[in-house]
C-alpha cells in the first residue's frame, strides 16, 4: 500500500552525481527547472533533452527505475494535455461537436507534457542521488543567509530530517492500528463520504496520540544527548566543495546561457 | 468450532527485491476449547500466522477453514469471522480512542450492528470479566495505568463475544505483577468459559505454565507441535534456532547428568519441585 | 565523594486544572538516598509506577529535584550552570528504541551527541567508530535504523551515548520492549562496557534475571528505596520482593520452594549452576 511509493527514494550507487555536494545539486536542479520554462522551440527542447540524458547517464540510476516515479503523475499529465489541446485558441486543425483542436493547442500540449515529465525526472535525480540527511544539510547551509532575517533555518532542517526518519515508522503504525480496529469490526471502506470520514476517527485518534508520545520521547532523548539548537554544533561530515563542484557550477551556467540563447536566436 | 489450515503460504511484496516468504506450507488443526501457545523469535512468522486466522491477511496459497467453511470463498462473511475470532494485538492499548473506557469497549459490539443497549450490556460484561474496577469505566482511557489500559483493550475484544481469543504477546512491557494478572485473566477465560485461546509469547516459562499445546514457529514453518513437555524435550534443537526451554528444564537435565533421577520432562516450577523432592525422598528410603 | 550522591530526593508531579488550582499531587520520589561509586554496576528494581523512571530522569537532569540534594560527578544538579556538563557525563538510554534514534543513518545518529557538544569533526569520526565497535554494531554503520532489530537499535542508542564519552550510563528499562534475544544482546553490551571500559552503569528494570551480575541492587516502591544490597542478599528475601510486586527468577524461586519443603538448600541462589551444585552436595 503506502509502502510501495518509490517516487524520489534514495537509490544508492557510486556515481559522480552521487558524490557532488548537495548544494551544487540543489542549485543545478533549480537552474534546470528554470530552463524548462525558458525553452520554446525544438532547438531548446533538444538542448534540454541532451542535458537531461547526460545527467541521467552520469547518475547511474536505471532509467526504468526513474520512469516508475512518473506513474504517480499520469492523471495530472492527462489533464494538462486535455486542457491545452482543446482550450488553446488559434488555427483549427480538427473539430468535432463543440471541441476543436488547434495547431497551437497541439504544440502547447506537447511542450507542457514534455515540461512536466522532464520536471519530475530532473528533480527526482536530486532525491535519487542524495540521502535525505545530505539534502537537509545542503538546504540548511544554502539557506543560512536567511538566518539574518530571523528565519530559523537550523530548526527547519532538523524538523525535516526528523520527519524523514519518522515517516516510515508512522506509516507502519497506521497499518497496525488499522488492523487492530478492523479486528474490532471497524469498516473503513463502505458508506458515504461523511460516514467514511467518521470511520477514520478510530484510526486518527490513536495515531495522533502515538505521534505526540513519540515526539515527547524524542524531545527528551535529544535533550539527554545535549541538543540545544544549532549554536555551537559541529558536524561529522561538514559540507565542503570540491573541484568537481566548481566544474559542475560552470557547466550549469554554460547550459543555462545556451538555453537562453537558443530561445532568442532560433 | 475448529480452525483448519491446509498448506497455507504467505509471501510479502511478491516478485520484488523485498520478497519474504513469511509462511511456508503451514498446516494446523485448532480444536474447540484448546489453550495453545505459539513461540518463535521475531520474524518467525507467528504474527503473520495469527492474522490469517481471523482473515485480516489473506493467504497467498492454501486453504483456511473455520467450522468447515472456506474463509477465502467470495461469499464468506469475513467481518463476522473477525468477531468470532477475536485478535488482541501487541500493545493493544494503542488502539484506544474513545473519550471513556466504556465507550471504547462498546466500539466492537456497535460494529457488529447491535443496538446501543445490547452493546452496553456486552461492554458491561466484558469490563467485569477483565476485572477493571467500576470507578475507572467512565474515565478517559488515557488516565489509566499501563496494566489497566491493557485490560480495557482486551475487554474491547471480549465484548464482541468471540469464540476464539488470540493474544499477541499480551504481557509485553508490563511488570511481573501485571504480567501474572493478565495471564491469570486469560487462563480464567479458558477455564471458565471454555474459550479457545491462542497465546503468542516470548516467555517459555509462561507458556509452560499455562498452555496445553505448544506450536514452535521457525522461518515461517511449524517446527514443533505438541505438549510443552514434548516440545521442550527438544531443547537442544530449540537453542540452535535461537530459542530456549524454561530454566527448570535445563536444571532437570543437568541434575540427571549428575546422577540425580530428576524428571527430564518437567517444564514448570511445580513439576520440577515435585520431581526433585521425590528423588530425594526415594533416596532416603 | 561518590559519583552520584542523592540525599532525601523528592519529586512531585502536580496536576492543575484550567484555573491553575492544584488538582492532585503525585509524589514520585519520596526521600530517596542513592550512592553510586565510579565504575559500579548498580541496578534499580521496581514495578511500573514505583518511581524508578523519575529517579533516572533526575540523574541526567531531565527533571530538576523538587527537594533534597543531588550531586552528580561532583556537581550540584540544582545549579543550572551544571546542566550540560552533567548530561555529558551521565548519558541516558530510554525504553523505546524507535523514539530515541534521531537520524536516518546509524553512524549519523551516533554522531548526534558529539555534534551537539561541539566535538571537532575528525574526533567525531573516531568516536563514532570506537563506540559502534564497542557495542558490536560497526558493520551496520551505513544502515538505516528502520531495518534493524530491537536489540540492534538499542545498541545503536547505547553507542550514541558512548560517543559522548560519559563516565556513567543510565538505562531506563532498555529491554522492556525487546524479545529474549534482543534483551540478551543489550545486557551483554552493557556488562561489557562496565567491565572493560569501566563505565558506571545504572540499570533500571523490572526483570530480575538482568540484575544477577550487578554489584548492588536498589528496590523501589512507592517513591522510596525499600531494599538495597547485593543481588544475593536481595534475592534471598523472596516474600518481601513479592510484596513489592516483583518476582524472582525461576531458579531462585525453585530453590526457595525446595528450602521451604525441607531441603537444606542455601539462601539466595542466583544461577542454575549454583542450584545444581547445592543439590548434588545434598544428594
Amino acid at each position: 500500500m503506502l509502502r510501495d511509493i518509490t517516487i524520489g527514494q534514495y537509490y544508492p550507487a557510486d556515481s559522480m552525481i552521487h558524490k557532488l555536494d548537495p548544494r551544487t545539486k540543489l542549485m543545478a536542479t533549480l537552474v534546470y527547472i528554470l530552463s524548462l520554462f525558458v525553452f520554446r522551440n525544438v532547438a531548446g527542447f533538444a538542448a534540454v533533452t541532451l542535458w537531461l540524458a547526460l545527467v541521467i547517464w552520469l547518475s547511474k540510476v536505471p532509467f526504468g527505475y526513474m520512469v516508475k516515479g512518473l506513474k504517480a503523475i499520469v492523471i495530472i499529465l492527462l489533464i494538462t494535455v486535455v486542457f491545452n489541446l482543446f482550450l488553446t485558441p488559434g488555427e483549427t486543425l480538427v473539430s468535432f461537436w463543440k471541441l476543436r483542436i488547434t495547431e497551437e493547442g497541439l504544440k502547447n500540449a506537447a511542450f507542457m507534457t514534455v515540461r512536466l515529465i522532464y520536471l519530475i525526472l530532473g528533480s527526482s535525480i536530486l532525491t535519487l542521488t542524495t540521502t535525505p540527511n545530505q539534502l537537509t544539510d545542503g538546504l540548511e547551509k544554502s539557506l543560512k543567509p536567511l538566518n539574518k532575517i530571523h528565519v530559523p533555518v537550523h530548526e527547519i532542517a532538523m524538523m525535516m530530517s526528523i520527519a524523514l526518519r519518522f515517516i516510515p515508522i508512522l506509516i507502519e503504525e497506521t497499518d497496525k492500528i488499522m488492523k487492530a480496529q478492523l479486528a474490532r469490526g471497524a469498516d473503513f471502506e463502505s458508506g458515504n463520504l461523511v460516514k467514511k470520514a467518521k470511520s477514520m476517527v478510530p484510526l486518527l485518534v490513536p495515531l495522533f496520540i502515538s505521534a505526540f508520545r513519540r515526539a515527547n520521547d524524542l524531545a527528551l532523548a535529544m535533550e539527554a544527548r545535549c541538543y540545544h539548537g544549532g549554536e555551537g554544533r559541529t558536524k561529522m561530515k561538514p559540507l565542503r566543495y570540491k573541484r568537481v563542484d566548481l566544474i559542475v557550477y560552470l557547466a550549469v551556467a554554460g547550459y543555462f546561457v545556451a538555453v537562453i540563447l537558443l530561445r532568442r536566436f532560433l | 468450532m475448529s480452525i483448519i489450515l491446509d498448506k497455507v503460504n504467505y509471501v510479502y511484496s511478491e516478485k520484488t527485491a523485498y520478497e519474504i516468504h513469511a509462511l511456508k506450507d503451514v498446516s494446523l488443526k485448532i480444536g474447540d476449547g484448546e489453550f495453545i501457545g505459539i513461540i518463535g523469535h521475531t520474524g518467525s512468522g507467528k504474527s503473520t500466522l495469527i492474522q490469517h486466522l481471523n482473515g485480516l491477511v489473506r493467504a497467498s496459497s492454501g486453504g483456511i477453514y473455520y467450522n468447515g467453511q472456506d474463509i477465502d470463498d467470495d461469499d464468506y462473511n469475513r467481518k463476522e469471522l473477525r468477531s468470532k475470532v477475536g485478535l488482541v494485538f501487541q500493545y493493544p492499548e494503542h488502539q484506544l480512542f474513545e473519550t471513556t473506557v466504556f465507550a471504547d469497549v462498546c466500539f466492537g459490539p456497535k460494529n457488529q450492528g447491535l443496538s446501543r443497549k445490547q452493546s452496553e450490556l456486552k461492554a458491561f460484561t466484558a469490563l467485569r470479566s477483565v476485572g477493571l474496577p467500576e470507578d475507572l469505566w467512565y474515565r478517559s482511557p488515557f488516565e489509566l495505568s499501563g496494566g489497566q489500559k491493557r485490560r480495557a483493550a482486551i475487554a474491547g475484544v471480549l465484548a464482541m463475544e468471540p469464540e476464539v481469543l488470540i493474544l499477541d504477546e499480551p504481557t509485553a512491557g508490563l511488570d511481573p505483577k501485571g504480567r501474572d494478572e493478565i495471564l491469570g485473566l486469560v487462563a480464567g477465560l479458558h477455564k471458565e468459559r471454555h474459550m479457545t485461546v491462542i497465546l503468542v509469547s516470548h516467555s517459555m516459562e509462561d507458556v509452560a505454565k499455562y498452555v496445553g499445546r505448544l506450536i514452535v514457529m521457525n522461518r515461517g514453518s511449524v517446527m514443533y507441535d505438541g505438549t510443552p513437555a514434548e516440545v521442550f524435550a527438544h531443547y537442544q534443537e530449540l537453542e540452535e534456532v535461537g530459542l530456549a526451554a524454561p530454566q527448570v528444564t535445563y536444571l532437570m537435565h543437568e541434575l540427571r547428568g549428575r546422577g540425580i533421577p530428576a524428571n527430564g520432562t518437567a517444564t514448570t516450577l511445580e513439576e520440577a519441585k515435585q520431581s526433585i523432592l521425590q528423588a530425594f525422598s526415594t533416596k532416603c528410603k | 565523594m561518590n559519583f552520584i550522591e542523592a540525599r532525601k530526593l523528592v519529586h512531585e508531579y502536580i496536576r492543575r486544572d484550567e484555573e491553575d488550582n492544584v488538582e492532585s499531587i503525585l509524589t514520585a520520589l519520596d526521600g530517596v538516598d542513592l550512592d553510586v561509586k565510579q565504575g559500579e554496576f548498580v541496578a534499580v528494581l521496581g514495578h511500573n509506577g514505583s518511581g524508578k523512571s523519575t529517579l533516572a530522569k533526575h540523574l541526567n537532569v531531565l527533571l530538576a529535584p523538587g527537594g533534597g540534594t543531588l550531586w552528580v560527578d561532583g556537581k550540584d544538579a540544582e545549579d543550572a550552570d551544571n546542566l550540560w556538563a552533567i548530561r555529558q557525563s551521565t548519558g541516558m538510554v530510554f525504553q523505546n528504541p524507535d523514539n530515541q534514534i534521531i537520524a536516518s543513518v546509524v553512524e549519523e545518529d551516533v554522531a548526534f551527541g558529539p555534534e551537539n557538544i561541539g566535538v571537532p569533526t575528525a574526533e567525531i569520526l573516531k568516536r563514532v567508530e570506537k563506540s559502534l565497535k564497542s557495542v558490536g554494531m560497526i558493520q551496520y554503520r551505513e544502515h538505516s535504523p528502520n531495518r534493524l532489530s530491537g536489540g540492534q537499535k538499542q545498541r545503536v542508542a547505547i553507542a550514541g551515548v558512548m560517543a559522548m564519552e560519559p563516565k556513567c550510563i543510565v538505562l531506563d528499562e532498555p529491554t522492556a520492549m525487546l524479545d529474549p534475544n534482543g534483551r540478551r544482546e543489550v545486557l551483554e553490551a552493557v556488562e561489557q562496557l562496565n567491565r572493560e571500559k569501566g563505565v558506571t552503569v545504572i540499570l533500571i528494570t523490572h526483570y530480575m534475571e538482568e540484575v544477577t551480575n550487578a554489584d548492588r541492587v536498589y528496590v523501589m516502591d512507592n517513591g522510596k528505596v525499600v531494599m538495597q544490597g547485593t543481588p544475593r542478599a536481595i534475592f534471598s528475601q523472596v516474600d518481601t520482593l513479592k510484596s513489592y510486586r516483583l518476582d524472582v527468577p525461576q531458579i531462585t524461586l525453585l530453590a526457595y520452594e525446595l528450602r521451604k519443603a525441607g531441603l537444606a538448600v542455601p539462601e539466595g541462589i542466583l544461577t542454575r549452576q549454583e542450584l545444581v551444585e547445592a543439590l548434588c552436595r545434598l544428594y
